[in-house]
């Protein structure tokens, strides 16, 4: 069939398609473009430079704040990836589960919730226990809102299995732990990959959370930037946005990959 | 073992007992207490803040309207409504486009597509504010040309909000249409097309029809965050326009009145309820889906 006949096609499709997709990309190409201009002032270019990098990769306090969100996002993820499995084997695999839809609907409950409406919630909370610990405090609201991102991807891949392999390890006389270890585990690893790695880029993404209980001393990245894009936009900045877009997109790059290798992208 | 199903559930449980829910009675109970003399709250049961959304003290305590957090919530209200309408618009035919492609190509626009929602959320709308800010990308371009000399600034209005809620959300809204505009049977648009149906009566008959719960969860998926959206129109609305996720957040920073932000907690919850109730609770769980 050709494309001119083709009737599910409509003309001016591909066009409006391209469009889009400058629309998505520009903002970024801007961003990037402009890192490499030398002038103090974002938008007056004046030459090429690489000196905003040397400073963004010099400035101590940019530093912690990486450390202090990837430190937050890896607790966040094990605890909530490990939650969330658990929820989801039960959930899915239990037999005879009392009030199932009502525990699915608790677990996913932070989805369907304005994340500003959580983070007053839990800001109020700790101030009336008298919790002072900003990190903790952090690592607490994040496994909190990324628990339904890990849930998701590895209640679907849980749905999507037969329980043949786990019959038949049981048939051969492994006990119920071993037949999730060796044979459950691997099976749904795929799964269980996809929800960390989203819990990871959405603790590390976080910025209402952060922001609102940003007085302990815990400034995570995306608080760190708001506060430089207050005081102004500078190359700086703009430095260090590229950097956080080569390191996303690396991340997303390999992401698919191994997603590619242990199933397709729709799969989860 | 047997017990899994007890203590497998339980850590989710406590957490979000001890986190969610147990945190937002917490605030309904601030919502209706008074405010400290040092900030925070002290519980004598009140409505005051409620009524300080609708109404102004005056010099003398008599009450007078004053309709200012009720331009707020309308505003984000409308701007929620056109942001996820923009999105609908815009995903739809991408979503459709890239059905059409072959295999391969499907994959790897399917990936275009979300890539750009890895990168951190403030560093897109970071971007924006270069695009639309003074002697930015926008001017420049239109500078350039001729046409205009000097621009009336095109930052901190309703429209630059809009852009970049729009650009922020529309990964959310394209995902969940692809899927069922993929789970559409092209036999039935043939069908149409042999039943002489132009295009476009095939696309408003029998297309947009069966790819209606894709639109609807989508358009959950994006309505709820815009509603409570804080970066926006902090960055893009300069914090002079106002939307109900930054007058809360205000008063529980600078403004230090804790229960005034909870009230309006409280009716941004409500409002999000009340969207979720009209779509019904199986869309909402569609949409939940759908996201992973």
């Amino acid at each position: 069939m050709s494309h001119r006949t083709d009737v599910r096609r409509y003309r001016g499709l591909s066009g409006f398609a391209v469009v889009f997709f400058l629309w998505l990309y520009l903002p970024i190409a801007v961003v990037i473009f402009y890192s490499f201009n030398e002038n103090r002032l974002v938008s007056v270019w004046t030459g090429f430079s690489l000196k905003w990098y040397a400073a963004a990769l010099d400035n101590q306090n940019l530093m912690n704040a990486v450390r202090t969100s990837l430190e937050i996002a890896a607790i966040a993820t094990v605890f909530a990836t490990t939650i969330a499995l658990m929820a989801a084997l039960v959930l899915v695999r239990g037999k005879g589960v009392r009030f199932r839809r009502v525990s699915e609907t608790i677990v996913n409950l932070p989805l369907v919730l304005p994340e500003i409406v959580l983070s007053v919630a839990v800001l109020i909370l700790f101030s009336q226990i008298g919790f002072a610990n900003g990190f903790a405090k952090l690592a607490i609201a994040h496994t909190t809102f990324c628990t339904p991102f890990a849930f998701l991807p590895i209640r679907a891949r849980l749905q999507g299995m037969e329980m043949d392999f786990e019959e038949a390890s049981a048939d051969l006389y492994a006990n119920k732990w071993t037949t999730f270890r060796r044979v459950t585990l691997p099976l749904i690893a795929p799964g269980v990959f996809a929800g960390a790695m989203l819990a990871f880029v959405i603790s590390m993404d976080d910025f209402i959370t952060s922001n609102m209980l940003n007085t302990g001393g815990a400034t995570t990245l995306p608080v760190y930037i708001f506060g430089l894009i207050k005081q102004g936009t500078t190359p700086e900045l703009n430095a260090i946005s590229t950097l956080i877009i080569l390191v996303s997109l690396a991340v997303a790059a390999l992401a698919l990959f191994i997603q590619g290798r242990g199933g397709s992208m729709t799969d989860t | 073992m047997r017990d899994f199903r007890f203590w497998g559930l339980l850590p989710a449980h406590v957490l979000m007992a001890l986190t969610l829910i147990v945190p937002i009675l917490i605030i309904v109970a601030v919502s209706f207490s008074t405010r400290g003399a040092y900030g925070g709250f002290e519980f004598t049961f009140t409505t005051d803040a409620y009524r300080q959304i609708l109404f102004n003290e005056g010099w003398t305590g008599e009450l007078e309207f004053n309709p200012q957090y009720l331009y707020i919530i309308g505003r984000t209200v409308l701007l929620a409504c056109c942001t996820t309408f923009l999105c609908m618009a815009l995903a739809f035919p991408i979503a459709y486009w890239i059905t059409l492609q072959g295999h391969k190509a499907r994959v790897i626009l399917l990936f275009a597509v979300t890539l750009p929602f890895w990168v951190s959320m403030i560093v897109r709308v970071y971007a924006w504010l270069i695009i639309l800010g003074n002697d930015g990308v926008i001017e420049k371009g239109l500078r350039l040309t001729g046409l205009v000399d000097d621009l009336p600034s095109l930052l901190f209005n309703n429209g630059a909000m809009l852009a970049g809620m729009v650009y922020s959300y529309i990964p959310l809204m394209i995902l969940p249409v692809f899927a069922s505009i993929e789970k559409l049977d092209p036999a039935l648009i043939e069908a149409s097309h042999d039943l002489h149906g132009s295009r476009w009566v095939t696309l408003r008959r029998i297309i947009l029809p069966l790819c209606w719960p894709g639109l609807v969860a989508g358009a959950i998926l994006v309505f709820v965050p815009c509603l409570g959206a804080v970066l926006e129109p902090v960055l893009l609305g300069g914090g002079k326009i106002l939307m109900m996720g930054n007058l809360i957040q205000m008063q529980f920073g600078g403004a230090r009145n804790w229960p005034f932000g909870a009230s309006i907690a409280i009716v941004l919850m409500c409002l999000v309820m009340v969207f979720l109730l009209l779509n019904g609770l199986r869309a909402t769980r569609k949409a939940m889906e759908e996201m992973a």
